[in-house]
């Protein structure tokens, strides 16, 4: 179990800054992320696009931004689960919170804030009506053990780089592997896409463009797929295999926490802006692109203000007895929890004899 | 609601059709002069739920603006490879799918017609 003052569910920016603004409050963080990297849409959808809006900042990077995040959060030393969706959560009767994630990975806080933007990153399944019949089945929308596939016939389905990679590292390993594509190019890395086509001519991969899988068969695992040249109904092939794989790249999803029994409006969840952006359960807070109130805006700048507050009204949660005075950090400086401190430097006084 | 501006700035509206994905035609107003795009004009009038649009914020890196162009396609900015790449990956796509967030609205789209792809619940 990690037992942690505040659990933020969510390691985009809104959430890297709120362990910041805990930190100078001395609450300790841990935060929970589906992706494999803390930054969430910065690092993951657009590390290399420019951000205007970031105050005082005329331009930067959306990676840069996120380094320079992990880098003012350092010294309060904030825990990670990464790679590991948040399913459930649970309240106890001490008035702390459980929130277990798909990996079964057990966290305790007595403040869990979701920063969880536009929801998990999850795999593009395809429009198959009965692909869900055979999810872990025969159809797999990542590849975790490679291994598994080692002498089985697949067909992979995409044009984008997991396709590609994916199709050259199981034609070593597979017995047989198609890669069906809508499109005659494909828009991988260079080497990629020269390598794939290498392998298709010495019969390794079996390279199906301008087509499609539209249907799924099998009685109880998956036996074949129905392939489709050109959208034409009437060029149908189906081709007998063990495993399907699409690959259509990540799109985020609200996902698990849209069953917690939160207020969603809008497919984001409501909080309370007229003070502390507390959702209707107490002691389950929302910040950031997540959360929605008249007038809200998803913006970054706004999911550091809504932190901050935040912050305040959690601390009053922890420590129900203390009084708390905001401080600012060019008098206080900055105290980490490793023993470092920032602070201004003094000026010093001393009389001349 | 009126503008308290002393002059008119509706001027620069056009009028295009928006199909919304239940099949029903919306004839709406589309501002010109406040550097919006095709999506930013389906959510302002609401013609598809939250959530549904626009999910990347028009970076041209979700499909979930889909569309479909019933006309004047040849006024349209040709695609960028960010828009051919995501447009790879989506589902339901036809000849004429575009990403309505990178098509600016313009004077010269007056009368234009689309149609908004469905989306894809999985």
């Amino acid at each position: 179990m990690i037992k942690t003052d505040m659990l933020i569910i969510g390691a985009g920016p809104t959430g890297l800054f709120a362990v910041f603004e805990a930190g100078l409050l001395k609450l300790k963080c841990h935060l929970i992320d589906a992706l494999p990297q803390p930054g969430g849409q910065c690092s993951e959808i657009y590390p290399k696009k420019p951000i205007y809006d970031i105050p005082a900042f005329p331009e930067i990077l959306a990676g840069d931004l996120v380094d320079n995040l992990m880098e003012q959060i350092r010294p309060f030393e904030p825990g990670f689960t990464l790679g590991e969706r948040a399913e459930t959560i649970e309240k106890l009767d001490d008035g702390s919170f459980i929130v277990t994630t798909s990996e079964g990975t057990k966290h305790q806080a007595p403040v869990v804030v979701i920063a969880g933007g536009l929801g998990s990153f999850e795999p593009r399944k395809p429009p198959i009506p009965n692909i869900a019949k055979f999810e872990n089945n025969g159809v797999a929308y990542m590849i975790k053990e490679p291994e598994d596939y080692r002498n089985k016939r697949i067909v992979i389905a995409g044009g984008g780089d997991s396709a590609l990679d994916w199709a050259i590292y199981l034609s070593e390993i597979a017995s047989e592997v198609s890669l069906v594509h809508r499109r005659n190019e494909f828009r991988g890395a260079l080497d990629s896409v020269e390598k794939v086509s290498e392998l298709s001519k010495i019969g390794k991969i079996n390279l199906i463009t301008e087509a499609e899988v539209v249907g799924l068969n099998g009685a109880e695992g998956l036996e074949s797929v129905v392939i489709r040249q050109k959208g034409d109904a009437s060029e149908e092939e189906i081709k007998e295999t063990d495993y399907f794989i699409p690959l259509f790249g990540l799109s985020p999803k609200l996902g698990p926490i849209a069953n917690w029994g939160l207020e969603i409006e809008k497919n984001a969840i409501k909080v309370d802006n007229s003070y502390d952006y507390q959702t209707n359960i107490p002691g389950i807070y929302a910040i950031g692109d997540v959360n929605t109130y008249p007038g809200k805006l998803k913006l970054i700048l706004c999911g550091f203000h809504e932190a901050a507050i935040m912050c305040q009204s959690a601390y009053q949660r922890i420590f129900p007895e203390k009084k708390y005075v905001m401080k600012y950090t060019t008098v206080s400086g900055v105290n980490g929890f490793d023993g470092s401190k920032k602070e201004a430097k003094r000026e010093v006084v001393k009389s001349i004899n | 609601m009126k503008s308290v501006r002393s002059f008119d700035y509706t001027m620069s509206d056009i009028k295009i059709t928006i199909i919304d994905r239940e099949g029903e035609a919306h004839l709406v107003d589309a501002p010109t002069d406040m550097n919006m795009n095709l999506m930013e004009v389906i959510r302002l009038h609401e013609l598809a739920p939250e959530g549904t649009i626009g999910i990347c914020g028009g970076m041209a890196m979700c499909a979930s603006c889909q569309c479909y162009i019933l006309n004047k396609d040849h006024l349209l900015p040709e695609k960028s490879y960010e828009e051919e790449d995501m447009l790879d990956q989506a589902f339901f796509t036809q000849e004429n799918s575009r990403l309505s967030c990178q098509i600016p609205m313009d004077k010269e789209l007056e009368g234009l017609e689309v149609k908004i792809a469905p989306f894809n619940s999985d």
